[in-house]
């Protein structure tokens, strides 16, 4: 049988790597991209603790459905602002959005 | 100690969703970096089907992989300049973030090892039979979680509208 405690390392891994993705990667696009992986590792998180810990109680699948529904719309709005930066700027490099920096 | 077929499927899933999480974050190509993000939800779904979660798993394909990473390959495609893919893809601080995820994943296991009830939650509690049954339930039953349910509707909804208000075209 895996342990419980595999399924929480794979899944604080997964964070580390989405983690690493958006602090160090230029392109916004690329740093969405990071920002999906760290839900995914908390999506994972969260059956784990549901199916050995709680099964009877449905509460952990409904968490991780409202996560993943509000990383969908999170990435929606998210991919629309990067477009209307593209439309504007011509770049989607981040560090190129720089107007309010003092 | 012998090894399970369990524990030699979790560790074949784990090891895919692993290295394509490094593709996503590593690639210079965007596309590739799209395609390793597509193979990453494949391999949690697994995972999700590992534990017993099927509807979960279901859910997992049909809106991460059909919805969401169309949506960022739509936006990889409607972002592109020439010659955007060469040069280095990573900011100048690169090597510090590399030593705070480390720095993260190192505390997060020091911790995880530290709860001696983690090693052993190997057993599995029994499942109800009919779960997704009771999901089903649980959402409508103004009891348990129709709240939620409903604001994840409405947040939907003002993400639709949003999106489209944000990346129309200006008349």
């Amino acid at each position: 049988m895996v342990p419980l405690s595999w399924y929480l390392t794979l899944a604080a891994a997964l964070f580390c790597v989405g983690l690493y993705g958006v602090l160090a990667r230029k392109n916004a696009v690329a740093i969405l991209m990071g920002i999906e992986l760290m839900l995914n590792a908390v999506n994972i998180n969260l059956v784990a603790f549901w199916h050995y810990l709680e099964p009877q109680v449905m509460a952990g699948q409904m968490f991780t459905i409202i996560v993943l529904t509000v990383a969908a719309s999170e990435a929606a709005v998210g991919l629309a602002l990067i477009i209307s930066i593209y439309r504007r700027r011509n770049t989607v490099i981040a560090e190129d959005v720089d107007l309010m920096k003092w | 100690m012998t090894v399970t077929v369990d524990q030699i499927l979790f560790l074949i899933t784990a090891l895919v969703t692993m290295g394509a999480a490094a593709t996503v974050v590593t690639a210079q190509n965007l596309v590739h970096a799209a395609l390793a993000l597509i193979a990453t939800f494949f391999g949690v779904a697994i995972l999700f089907v590992l534990l017993q979660a099927g509807f979960l798993a279901t859910v997992q394909v049909v809106l991460y992989i059909g919805a969401i990473s169309i949506l960022i390959i739509f936006a990889i495609m409607l972002t592109r300049r020439v010659m955007q893919d060469s040069g280095p893809q990573t900011n100048q601080q690169w090597w510090l973030a590399a030593v705070f995820a480390l720095a993260l994943f190192a505390a997060l296991w020091v911790v995880l090892q530290q709860v001696p009830a983690l090693q052993q939650a190997s057993g599995s509690l029994p499942i109800p039979g009919d779960s997704l049954q009771l999901l089903g339930f649980g959402f409508v039953d103004p009891n348990q979680y129709l709240l939620p349910f409903e604001l994840a509707s409405v947040l939907l909804l003002i993400a639709l509208v949003g999106s489209i208000v944000i990346a129309g075209e200006k008349q």
